[in-house]
């Protein structure tokens, strides 16, 4: 099932104006705060009319106003996860996980919960009141709410952002799982690229209300001139699978035939995840290293020198394992006489590539 | 323990108690309605409304009280109209029940009101998205969050009824076994000579069927707080 969005919709000072199709997965809705992501999200739930559009999950519109179609949002059939998990406070957690459950339509699937609690690990939680859990655990009472509803679209708002760093790297797995298990569109709004990293089939990157890239989650973190957040967050995203995990604590992956090696991963051989490299991680050489403590050289051309408006560039490499990106400063990029077509080596070290930049 | 209080004394108590039973009971759903609109809707005229429903509050209660007579009493338009389908209020405990009621009304709003407007409107957005109507919105989230400031204001308005004076006298008179409750009769006793100690013997009451309630209502709002908040 495909996710179709087109909005207008004028605000004091701010006018949005959207438009994109995405195929089934998971969607990506990016950008900074201001950005109007949150205005898309809240169209698609209902929760704001916008002046004009339409927004379709398959052929369930949800509303057109072409059409002078609005479905009012409890009859939208969504599972919408929230930032602050919205967690009803008198309702127990097995109450909470049922209560989208009671108004679905009596065709939707029985016998769902106990997958739901299985996958989620919320089992020993259910006769609690959420005000006894844990950030993580209300994050993921609240995905099972929104997954027992039987939606037809799953909307996330920043599900992770009010999080800290061990919850998130919590909880990102269940969006893995859910991205990929289910058929369900999930539109999902974030201004993190590690989420879009791990998380991303379609990335839709909005700048002051408009559509600023689209394309596949290795497509926009490849490009060497989006900027997420700020030049710092640049880094390309390489698909992997798991060849074997080594005694002392590292990980061999393959990536399109490439050696890659990183910090051990939970990931059992053979199953596929995806390695963000930062671009500041990555050094350039003309020549093969040797006798150096990177464990990761991968050959390659240079494909683009995009300089920035400050003292550095971002380069992008086409290398065997995927496109990487590269930071690296004006000055050097000219010692090295970096241009498209010049061959090369990215030079990655192990320890640099984050436990929450490696995942499924 | 039963010849404590003259036959007369216990007909006033026990006529108390049903007035201001039957008149809480019956602002309350108005009440909790009143308390949504209030509080949660946005229209031209929300002050108006206001400024009605907190009229009985702010107004002399004599006035409240010839009012109602002018519009419940026999010959009042609406007293006319209840009249044809036999119910008649005027100079019958009903009617001290009406006045009681309108006289709470306010303190009965005020208190839902407010723990309305504690109740995050998040949480019926997100029932909403699950796929709950307003209907199912307000029974299964509100209502829930809203028991504790139910609760507090019945028990206000309750008391309130119990101590209606103005009003009840003016609309419905001071008519022993019908309309005489216990502030009316502890009026009366106080108008004849000897009646102190009857008097002082439904003060004694009053202060113990009013604390009685505070305590009630503050056990069982500890009790549903603790349930609404999950703790």
């Amino acid at each position: 099932m495909s996710l179709s969005v087109s909005l207008r919709h004028s605000l004091p000072g701010f006018d949005l104006d959207v438009s994109f199709d995405a195929p089934r997965g998971l969607t990506v809705l990016f950008g900074a705060s201001g950005s109007g992501k949150t205005t898309v999200i809240e169209a698609a739930a209902g929760l704001l009319r916008p002046d004009a559009g339409r927004v379709a999950a398959g052929d369930h519109v949800l509303f057109d106003t072409d059409a002078r179609h609005w479905l009012p949002p409890h009859r939208r059939r969504l599972g919408y996860i929230f930032q602050e998990s919205r967690l009803f406070p008198h309702l127990t957690v097995r109450q909470n996980l049922l209560y989208g459950h009671w108004f679905a339509p009596r065709s939707a699937a029985r016998g769902e919960l106990d997958r739901v609690v299985e996958m989620l690990g919320v089992g020993h939680l259910l006769t609690r009141r959420p005000a006894k859990l844990s950030g993580g655990e209300k994050q993921r009472v609240a995905i099972g709410r929104a997954l027992l509803a039987s939606p037809k679209l799953i909307l996330a708002d920043e599900p992770l952002a009010a999080l800290d760093e061990a919850r998130k790297a919590e909880i990102l797995p269940y969006f893995e799982r859910l991205r990929d298990e289910t058929s369900v569109p999930i539109l999902y709004v974030s201004h993190s690229a590690t989420e879009v990293a791990r998380l991303a089939t379609t990335v839709v990157a909005l700048e002051a209300g408009k559509v600023a890239r689209q394309g596949t989650a290795a497509e926009v973190l490849g490009d060497p001139a989006f900027r997420p957040g700020s030049v710092r967050g640049v880094g390309a995203m390489l698909e992997a699978r798991v060849l074997a995990h080594h005694d002392d604590g590292l990980s061999e992956l393959d990536a399109k035939g490439a050696r890659l090696l990183v910090p051990r991963v939970p990931q059992a051989p053979g199953q596929g995840l995806r390695v963000r490299i930062m671009g500041q991680d990555v050094t350039i050489a003309l020549s093969k290293p040797e006798n150096i403590s990177a464990l990761n050289v991968l050959a390659g051309t240079v494909e683009e020198v995009s300089p920035g408006s400050g003292p550095g560039a971002v380069v992008a490499l086409n290398t065997k394992a995927g496109r990487v990106l590269a930071r690296v400063t004006k000055r050097s990029a000219a010692a090295l006489k970096l241009a498209p077509g010049l061959p090369c080596y990215a030079i990655i070290k192990t320890v640099s590539i984050a436990p929450q930049d490696v995942g499924g | 323990m039963t010849d404590w209080l003259g036959p007369e004394e216990w007909q006033a108590v026990g006529l108390s108690l049903k007035v201001a039973f039957w008149a809480t009971l019956g602002i309350l759903p108005l009440g909790i309605f009143t308390a949504h609109v209030l509080a949660r809707w946005d229209f031209v005229g929300k002050q108006i409304l206001n400024g009605l429903v907190h009229l009985p509050l702010i107004l002399p209660p004599v006035v409240t009280g010839y009012l109602l007579l002018m519009g419940f009493g026999t010959r009042g338009p609406l007293g006319g109209l209840l009249q044809e389908v036999g119910i008649v209020v005027a100079f019958r405990w009903s009617g001290a029940a009406l006045a009681a009621g309108i006289m709470a009304f306010p303190l009965l709003v005020r208190s839902i009101r407010l723990s309305m407007e504690a109740v995050d409107p998040k949480l019926e957005q997100a029932a909403a998205t699950l796929g709950a109507s307003r209907f199912w919105v307000f029974v299964t989230v509100t209502l829930p969050l809203i028991l504790p400031g139910i609760l507090a204001g019945s028990v206000v308005a309750f008391a309130k009824a119990m101590g209606e004076f103005g009003a009840t006298i003016t609309f419905v008179s001071n008519i022993p076994g019908q309309t005489q409750t216990l502030p009316l009769a502890v009026y009366s006793f106080l108008q004849v000579p000897g009646g102190e100690d009857a008097a002082m013997r439904l003060v004694v009451v009053s202060v113990v069927v009013a604390m009685g309630a505070l305590v009630l209502s503050e056990v069982l709002a500890r009790r549903i707080a603790r349930r609404v908040a999950g703790t």
